[in-house]
């Protein structure tokens, strides 16, 4: 916005003009932010508050009618958390590895392929939107019955993907399980990934679109391959959009708790134990809500220090970013 | 950033505003209060638990059932027919926040769990009284209402007992008889294994199981353990992994993967239906369910008269020969309720004699009440032969606070054992006594804090 300076006016006077606008100015922000704000701590802060207050508790089926009536924990069930030779801390430790080697490979798998579609459509050919609109869909269909269908798929025997196995002679006489077992990591890799990738595909087709086809041309003229453009425009060029998409996705997926929970239910199997579904197990199933608190509070800490430190060293949203 | 402090202050207090305005929204009760003895042009909240084949079946028997008490006293009964899967967390939720319906149907092994939440009304005096009294109930259901020695916070409305199901035609090909002792059972199911369309494998199987099921895993670690003399606890103290509580276990979840009696695929069953479909397309010869399942197998289109009931087998030379525990679905009435009046009035219909006989009728239950309990309706073989269980053969699961935190820590275990009986083949009595040591762990870690 700018100022346009009315060209007779008095020094004092455009002060003192200049200043009222400034003032207000100075408010606006605030004002504006304020229904934010209000809402901000309705949804998330006061919550979050009560939350870490639950896990100084002893908060069981005893007292969760009457919260107040819960004895006072301390550090009882961060330490119960934190043991990790004892059955609660194991079964937290495995769930936290389980979680981890899981969101490596969903991030990772959900970039390659919204790069791989995003570099698909961004190229002109005859039914390209069509691309685009269809590879929304996942994104698009409601988490439950894109979930539930999954289920339907990865049945062992009245399944599509078993099928399809069995097809193409890929497995023998005994079809895998893919909801019970070690399977079950991949099966919820996969369903995991299905969902998410359009989103990937989204954010890096944005950041594509806002690339001068120049740059491109110029390479072109100048004989680099496709694989050179891409390694060294289309990349460094989308790094502000991979920055933001990579920390968003970081969190969803380690946060993933609804395809988990409508794939398995509330007892998964040991190799898909996400750490999401295992708080609320000790939370809601097994009714300790301190415990699922604590538990609650650590992964909090955890996802809050990994995007602190992956924001200072990617200087993810600063300007600096681009350059 | 800093903000100003007005700012902050003026925002915390809108928050706060914003706070008291919901909780106040919340609290508040859109319908007068009622005096007893007035109970007329009130509404009450119910939430049942799905007992039919379908839900639409249940929500047509309850919609009737309000028909007919809202002809009687007046009082409209809204409800919400709730699947077995999410019922307890439903439970706990509306616990957690105070608003929830003011009559509902629990699993009668969660009564002392669920009471010791203080939720409901406990049934004594002229509450007791207001229901029609402690004696109009069949004594065995009414002991699965409660922790020992407390007031009840329930009182029983469907009774359900296991029974053994066998396909009469494929045990008259077969010159077999229903097996009455465990070995005699493996034996029979070994010989109903079959090939019938000459691929090498077989497709027809003796037994079936829900495998996934963490309640049934539950049950049958309870029924089998006992029959060998073992108990899940003793005292407080959890002791899932004794000699007789593994034995138990080890013979269950080795029919797949030892004795290769039942379907590989039963390992992920868990639904409740997939069984007794198997069972009804005449793919399995035998399988162990509560009497409920004979509405699954009408829906799933088998004739009453292609399927019998037998007592559940027996370990060879047990002397405690429990078949089943004391199964069933319980009436509570939620201690928040501002129509209790009207709520027990409604859990004195549905425990009437007349209403019991419509209502277990309709749903393949067994009444729970004495006067019910000799009508016709109910004198079918296959329901007396699960009356007799449940009055010769049954004991209730545990009736602790923590039997919830009990079934989910069991019923794991069973669940990764049976998986790998499904993938790996025969599970030793070593791995079964880690699993259950384990579970006994976090049980007791679970409950020691």
């Amino acid at each position: 916005m700018t100022a346009v300076r009315e060209p007779v006016a008095r020094p004092e006077e455009a002060r003192a003009r200049r200043r009222q606008p400034l003032l207000s100015r100075r408010r606006l922000p605030y004002v504006l932010i304020a229904p934010a704000i209000l809402f901000e701590l309705l949804i998330h802060v006061i919550p979050l508050l009560s939350g870490v207050g639950i896990s100084f508790l002893g908060l069981t089926q005893f007292f969760i009618r009457n919260w107040t009536q819960a004895p006072f924990a301390g550090l009882g069930n961060y330490r119960r958390a934190l043991d990790f030779g004892g059955p609660i801390g194991e079964g937290l430790l495995h769930s936290f590895l389980i979680t981890a080697a899981f969101t490596v490979i969903v991030v990772a798998l959900a970039w390659g392929m919204g790069m791989l579609a995003a570099q698909l459509v961004n190229s002109e050919f005859r039914g390209q939107r069509w691309f685009r609109t269809l590879f929304l869909v996942p994104y698009a269909a409601p988490v439950y019955v894109s979930v539930i269908a999954w289920s339907f798929l990865l049945d062992r025997d009245n399944g599509a993907l078993n099928k399809l196995l069995g097809d193409l002679h890929l497995i023998g006489d005994e079809p895998p399980f893919w909801l019970i077992g070690t399977n079950a990591f991949w099966a919820i890799v996969m369903t995991t990934v299905w969902r998410l990738w359009p989103f990937a595909f989204l954010m890096i087709l944005a950041g594509m679109q806002s690339i001068p086809k120049e740059l491109y041309e110029a390479a072109e003229v100048d004989g680099a391959s496709p694989w050179r453009r891409w390694r060294h425009i289309t990349l460094p060029l989308l790094r502000p959009v991979t920055g933001v998409l990579m920390i968003i996705l970081f969190l969803w997926t380690f946060n993933e708790f609804n395809t988990a929970y409508v794939l398995f239910g509330p007892a998964p199997p040991s190799s898909a134990d996400l750490l999401s579904l295992h708080i609320y197990v000790n939370s809601f199933v097994n009714l300790n809500f301190g415990l699922g608190s604590a538990m609650s509070v650590l992964l909090l800490v955890f996802l809050l220090l990994v995007t602190v430190v992956y924001i200072r060293v990617f200087r993810v949203g600063s300007d600096r970013l681009a350059a | 950033m800093s903000f100003p402090s007005r700012i902050i202050r003026a925002s915390a207090a809108g928050a706060l505003a914003a706070v008291v305005f919901a909780v106040a929204a919340c609290g508040g009760d859109d319908s007068s209060s009622e005096s007893s003895g007035k109970l007329k042009g009130a509404t009450i909240n119910y939430w049942a638990s799905n007992q039919g084949a379908t839900i639409d079946q249940d929500n047509q028997v309850i919609s009737e059932a309000a028909a007919r008490f809202k002809k009687e006293t007046g009082v409209t009964v809204k409800h919400k027919v709730i699947p077995w899967s999410d019922l307890f967390t439903n439970i706990t939720t509306a616990t957690t926040s105070g608003k929830g319906p003011d009559v509902l149907n629990i699993g009668n092994t969660w009564s002392a769990t669920l009471q010791a939440t203080g939720a409901f009304v406990p049934f004594e005096g002229d509450d007791l009284k207001a229901v029609g009294g402690k004696e109009k109930f069949l004594q065995t259901s009414f002991a699965a209402s409660g922790a020992p020695g407390e007031e009840p916070t329930s009182v029983p409305l469907y009774g359900l007992s296991y029974g053994l199901f066998y396909n009469k035609k494929l045990f008259k090909e077969a010159g077999l008889q229903p097996p009455k002792t465990w070995s005699e059972f493996v034996d029979t199911a070994k010989q109903l294994t079959k090939d019938t369309d000459g691929d090498g494998k077989p497709d027809q199987w003796g037994f079936a199981m829900e495998g996934g099921s963490i309640t049934e895993n539950a049950h049958f670690a309870f029924i089998l353990g006992r029959q060998n003399g073992g108990e899940l606890f003793d005292g407080n103290k959890p002791t899932f992994d004794t000699p007789e509580i593994v034995q138990g276990v080890s013979d269950y979840v080795n029919l797949i993967g030892r004795d290769k009696v039942a379907d590989p695929g039963n390992a992920q069953y868990a639904d409740g239906t997939r069984t007794a479909n198997q069972f009804a397309k005449g793919k399995t010869g035998m399988f162990i369910y509560q009497n409920n399942a004979e509405n699954n197998l009408k829906a799933a289109g088998m004739e009453k008269s292609a399927y019998g009931v037998a007592e559940v087998p027996v370990k060879d030379g047990s002397d405690t020969p429990i078949m089943t525990h004391v199964a069933g679905i319980n009436l509570s009435v939620f201690a928040n309720t501002k129509k209790k009046a009207a709520a027990l009035e409604w859990v004195k219909f549905l425990t009437s004699p007349e209403e019991q006989v419509q209502l277990n009728q309709s749903f393949g239950s067994l009444p729970v009440v004495k006067q019910a309990q000799s009508d016709p309706a109910f004198a079918t073989p296959n329901l007396k032969t699960f009356n007799g269980i449940l009055a010769e053969n049954a004991e209730p699961m545990p009736l602790i606070p923590e039997e919830g935190q009990m079934e989910t820590f069991i019923g794991e275990a069973l669940k990764g054992l049976i998986s790998d009986s499904a993938t790996k083949g025969a599970v030793s009595d070593a791995e079964v006594e880690a699993a259950l040591k384990s579970a006994n762990e976090k049980m007791a870690a679970a409950s020691g804090g």
